[in-house]
Order: C-alpha cells, then structure tokens, then sequence
C-alpha cells in the first residue's frame, strides 16, 4: 500500500517519470544511462540528512533565505482590491529564484564526482546563477546562449564572464533559450563521463523537472509559515509567470492540495495570444515531445516546434514544464496570460509605487494582477512570486520605452 | 527457423549480403534535401550506387543528437517545405520502381506523435518503409510507437551507443530488429573519428547479446574509413559526409543543380568500392 494520499495532487511523477500524460525520457540512448544514474543519485541523496543539512546551510548563508514576504501597501491601495503580497524572491544571492536549483544540483554534482558544469540560458538568470555556484565550487563551468539573447542581455553575459564561466553563443535554429538547450544537450551527449547538466527550468527529461520542482518548492513552503505568521490563515490566490514554469511551480507545490487557494500561472502572451508572436505554450500550444519530455509546445501542423517570443528572453521558449501541463489538464491551476505591453506598464507601476524593480518575468505576473486585484475584496490575499530584480532589463525597457542612454 | 515469407526486407537484404560475404554500406541522407524533387532523384539513384539500405531522414527543426550539417540539412528540406506526409510519398515514388532495397526512417518523435502513431505506421507500411529509427524513443518509451510498429509488421531499429553498458544492452535490444545501429563514438553526427579496433571490441560485445546485425554509424566519412568500420562489423552507416557532398554542390542560395544528384551518388560508388576492397 502506498503512502501517499490519493487525492493528491503531490503525487507526481510517477516511476515512468509522468505526470498523467506529461513527462517521460524522450532522450537519445547515449544519454539514457546518465539520466538513470542521475535519478539514482537524487533519489539517494533526497534520503541523506547530511545532503539536506548542506544545502539549507548553504540556502541560509549563501543565497540569504529565506526571502521576506512583503506586503506591497502602495500596489495594494492603488488596485483598490484585494491585499497583495510578494514573495520575494528577488532578493536571492544573484537576484532571481534560479539560485535555489542550482544550489541543489551542485551538491548533487559534487556527490555524483563530476568535474564539468554545463547550462543553457535565456535571460542569463540561471547561467548567472549556474556560474555563481560554479565558482564558489571550483568548477569549470560552460553556458550556452543563444546568440540573439546575449545580443539583449549584456549585463548578464558580463556577469557571468567576471563570475569565470565560458559563454558559448549559439547561433543554430533561432539562437534563443530552445536551441541553447539542444546544444546544452548535444555538449552532454559529447562528454558524459565527467559532466553535469544544470537544467535551469522543471523541463527536461525525468528527474529534472522533478528535480527542479523540489528544490524550488523551498518558495512555497516558506510562503506559506510566513503567510501564517502575517496573516493567520493561507492565501486566497498565488500568482507567478511561466516560461519553462520553474518559479510558479516552486511556490505553487505547496499549496496544490490547498482546495481553498486558486492558483493562477502567468504565460507571455508577447504581441498577443491571437498573434504569431508569443511564448504561451500552453494557452497557444499543444501536447507534443521536446527535450526530453511531452508537454504543451509550439509548434506547426507538421509537428514542428515554432519560434517563441516575448519582450522577457526569460520566458521566451516554446515548451513548458510537464508538471504544468498536467496541472492545466487537471483544472487545478488556471492558466493565463499577459502581453509584452502589459507587462512593461506593471513593471513601470511596481517601480514607481513600491520601489522595487521587477524583472520583465514577474512583471507578467504583476500585469495579471492588475487585471484581477481590482475586482476582488479587501479581504482576499495574493501571493505573487518576484522571482526576479529587473536590473538586467533596464536597457531593454528603456529600449522599448524610447529612452536615449 | 521462419521462413522467409516472414522475413522482412532489411532481414533477406543482410542475409543476401551475408551469404555473398559481404557488408552493407547504409547511406543516410534528409528527405527534402535540398527540395523535394532532387531528393528524390538521388534516393532513386541510391541501389545502383552501391547503397544496399537506404535511411531517409524525417527532417526536425530541433534534432539533438544530431551535428552542425545534419542539422543544417534538416532546417533546408523544411525551407523547401518538406513534411511527414510528403517524406512518406517520396518512399511511395521510390517503390513504384525499385522493391529490394529496404527505407529506413529516420527521426523524432514529435512529428510522428503529431502525424499520429497508428496512422504513421498503416500509411509508413502502405508507402514502403521497412523500418524505423527513433532517435528519442529509448526502451523505456516504447508503448507508443516501438510495440504497434512491431507488431504491424515494421522493423524497430534501435542506437546502442559506448554508454550502453552489458548491463542495459539487453533492455536496448529487447524490442529490436532488422539490425542493430551502433552508434561509434560519445557524441552527435559527424563529429568525430571513431577508432576501428574500439568499434571491433564493441560489435564483439553486442554480438554477444544478440543475433542481429550490426551497423556501425557516427562519423564514418571517407571510403578507408567506411573499409576500416565495416570490417568490424555487419555493415557501416554514412551520413554526414554524403550531406557535406550535397551542401557542397549547391549554389549559394541551396539551390540543387545538375551536379548534385551525381556528387553524392559518385560518393556513394566510392563508399562501396571501399568497402568491397576491404571484403
């Protein structure tokens, strides 16, 4: 007899690696035994207390959780609605979420001996973070990056140049976030003894978004002892934008079970949902196989995937991870979206009236809000995820806005 | 012992090759290359050549098990607007004349899941195909496509690769057959050289686990090469090197001309001559 609770939506994946339908290793068998030893690994080391104990040390001392839970007065009152809170994640050692998962799957690096760090990268949040810890553990560290994302996201490139990674422009396909991972994946296929592969987002191929899953759902767990603490109860809704899904899926976990939350995931509709031009898998795709697991893709008639876009290069992939997909089939997570001018105009208000620079990401999500706080009662609680500072995407915006530097 | 009214066409072709003692030469090009019609002419040209079985690829704009070229291969058939469904007529043109040498597709799986898996194999079989080769479809994902394939009368071709090790090679070779593909070195298509004594020793290992036969692939160029490899094995699998002869031949704009149908073939007769040298 199992242990786990039926009716629960935690259950997930199962030994196939699925969530329903979703999920899988559809990988090539060069990497099929490594993704099997990974999934050993973990499953090991998720019974160790001593790797647990490492990592909270290095979540407390290192990235600086746990991040606050804010209540954002100003936003509040300027909606008029519902009382709004963020999760802060922001405030993360390298300014986004992405720390917490590659501090997890480091450890695991170590403890599996391998000597050789890969990546891929959209925006350069989780290449900064991959080279942040790849060089606070010695590593040698390779990021690859689509040649039009370093194009828009120099601070980030920089950053991980000084930090001692080596950017590795990829110009096949469209040169975005998708091809960086095929690459990421053909450089792994090459070298398989000594290297190990730093998913950013809970995508992939079993265990990753799992993997990626667990060690983000550290934002979950401490929304809700803080949320508690603030408030005495949970949350009415939670909030988060989606590109591969890793920041929602982090905060959400927790609370899957909680019938009382709605849980709300932000897709970038970029120039519109019913334009060719946007990143919404899931509201504008359907169930295909990519990178090594079936979920909402965007793609063609022919089953070949299309180009994603979105004004946040961190959004911008035409997958997703399968746990949402799952949780879209499922009704349990509503799915929605915000376009790229909706998103510049929460990321100038949250600015203005809070003092905080969002990220472009996070913005779709604060855009959202907009929408929906206005119409809810003073009484109804939010919890966004501000899984991201918007300091790399200051040129950007100042780009789009018109603004001469 | 079956009979060989229940052999496939890829098991009579080996067991022809076998009973001559000699080794296959498997060419691998992408279906659509550089349009729909010059790929044709070049796969109908392919047996006369020397190919003794021919895999086509089913091009994907994100291929990653495969090299810079196939790649680029792939990304011009869909320019020129090749699909699933015209790649399955190119296989039906090839078989109005020609119905000894066995098609092998080659692929990912997400055009085949979007084609739908139960129509792709009536209308793969009704085309011609004999096998297929999945480059994302592992052991562990084979209820979808590997086992109605099997059972409809399609060969399953399966990549065993270095990681393989003796310990997994029996789950690979469990819903195998026509051949074995045995992908010669750690890495994508046609990037790097694989050493004919290390190939020996890992044909030797697969040999010892299954009855099948085995072609060696990834990375095999040039005709010593291909005489090298094959001499260590049931056949021997050219592809990139036959995509760079095309590329080569088109104009700046990938455009195929007269050469192009003849540069790869010329590749392809030196590719056998190597090899039968070496037999």
């Amino acid at each position: 007899m199992s242990e786990k609770n039926l009716n629960s939506y935690k259950n997930g994946p199962d030994e196939q690696g699925r969530f329903g339908i979703f999920g899988g290793r559809f990988v090539a068998e060069t990497l099929m035994p490594l993704i099997l030893e990974l999934e050993d690994a973990y499953e090991k080391a998720k019974k160790d207390p001593e790797f647990q104990a490492e990592l909270d040390d290095l979540n407390e001392h290192y990235a600086g959780r746990p991040s606050p839970l804010y209540f954002a007065e100003r936003l509040t009152e300027h909606f008029g609605g519902a009382k709004l809170y963020f999760k802060r994640d922001e405030l993360n050692h390298t300014g986004s979420h992405k720390i917490n998962n590659c501090l997890g799957q480091i450890q695991l690096a170590r403890r599996m001996g391998k000597t050789r760090i890969i990546a891929e990268t959209g925006a350069g949040q989780h290449g900064v973070a991959v080279a942040t810890v790849a060089a606070r553990f010695g590593l040698p560290c390779l990021v690859y990056m689509g040649a039009t994302d370093i194009e828009r996201q120099k601070p980030n490139v920089f950053r991980m140049k000084l930090l001692g990674a080596e950017i590795v422009p990829v110009t096949s396909g469209t040169g975005t976030l998708k091809d960086a991972m095929n690459e990421a994946l053909r450089d792994w296929v090459a070298h398989v003894e000594d290297t190990f592969y730093i998913i950013g987002t809970a995508a992939g191929p079993h265990p990753y978004p799992a993997m990626v899953r667990d060690f983000q759902s550290i934002i979950g767990r401490e929304a809700k002892q803080q949320m508690m603490l603030a408030e005495g109860r949970l949350p009415d809704s939670l909030v988060a934008c989606i590109g591969g899904g890793s920041n929602a899926i982090g905060l959400f976990y927790e609370f899957l079970d909680d019938a009382s939350v709605s849980i709300y995931g932000v897709e970038a509709a970029g120039h519109g949902i019913d334009t060719d031009k946007h990143a919404a898998s899931l509201t504008g795709g359907k169930p295909g196989v990519l990178h090594g697991n079936r979920t909402y893709l965007l793609q063609d008639e022919d089953g070949q995937i299309e180009e994603a876009h979105s004004i946040s290069a961190g959004l911008d992939y035409p997958g997703i991870g399968p746990e949402h997909s799952w949780l879209k089939e499922t009704g349990r997570v509503n799915y929605v979206s915000a376009t790229d001018s909706e998103a510049l105009v929460a990321f100038q208000l949250c600015t203005k009236l809070e003092g905080i620079i969002p990220a472009l990401e996070p913005s779709h999500a604060l855009a959202y809000i907009t929408h929906m706080a206005p119409k809810l009662p003073r009484d109804h609680i939010i919890i966004m995820n501000m899984c991201g500072r918007g300091d790399k995407d200051v040129f950007a915006v100042a780009e789009h806005l018109g603004v001469e530097m | 012992m079956t009979t060989d009214y229940n052999k496939s066409r890829i098991d009579r072709r080996f067991a022809a090759l076998k009973a001559d003692g000699k080794k296959a030469l498997v060419t691998f090009l992408t279906a659509g290359d550089p349009d729909y019609d010059t790929s044709l002419k070049i796969i109908k040209g392919l047996p006369e050549a020397g190919a003794d079985v021919i895999e086509i690829g089913m091009p994907f704009t994100d291929p990653m098990a495969d090299g810079p070229a196939i790649q680029a291969s792939s990304l011009r058939a869909l320019e020129a607007g090749q699909n699933t469904i015209k790649t399955l007529q190119m296989v039906r043109e090839f078989r109005k004349t020609e119905t000894d040498t066995p098609i092998v597709l080659m692929g990912y799986y997400n055009p085949i899941y979007i084609y739908g898996c139960d129509r792709f194999i009536k209308d793969a079989l009704d085309a011609g195909v004999d096998g297929l080769i999945i480059v994302d479809l592992p052991p562990e994902e084979d209820d979808e496509l590997c086992i109605p394939a099997l059972a409809a009368g399609l060969n399953f071709i399966r990549l065993a690769t270095p990681t393989t090790d003796d310990k997994r090679l029996p789950k690979v070779l469990t819903n195998t057959s026509g051949f074995v593909y045995y992908v010669s070195i750690t890495g994508i298509t046609g990037t790097a050289t694989p050493d004919a004594d290390i190939v020996g020793a890992a044909v030797n290992r697969l040999k010892n686990h299954t009855d099948l036969p085995v072609v060696v692939g990834f990375g095999v160029t040039t005709p010593e090469q291909a005489a090298a490899i094959s001499a260590q094995a049931d056949g021997v699998v050219v592809g990139t090197a036959l995509v760079n002869a095309l590329k080569r031949s088109l104009t700046k704009d990938n455009m195929g001309d007269a050469t192009t149908v003849d540069s790869v073939l010329s590749l392809v007769r030196d590719l056998k001559q190597g090899i039968e040298h070496a037999t």
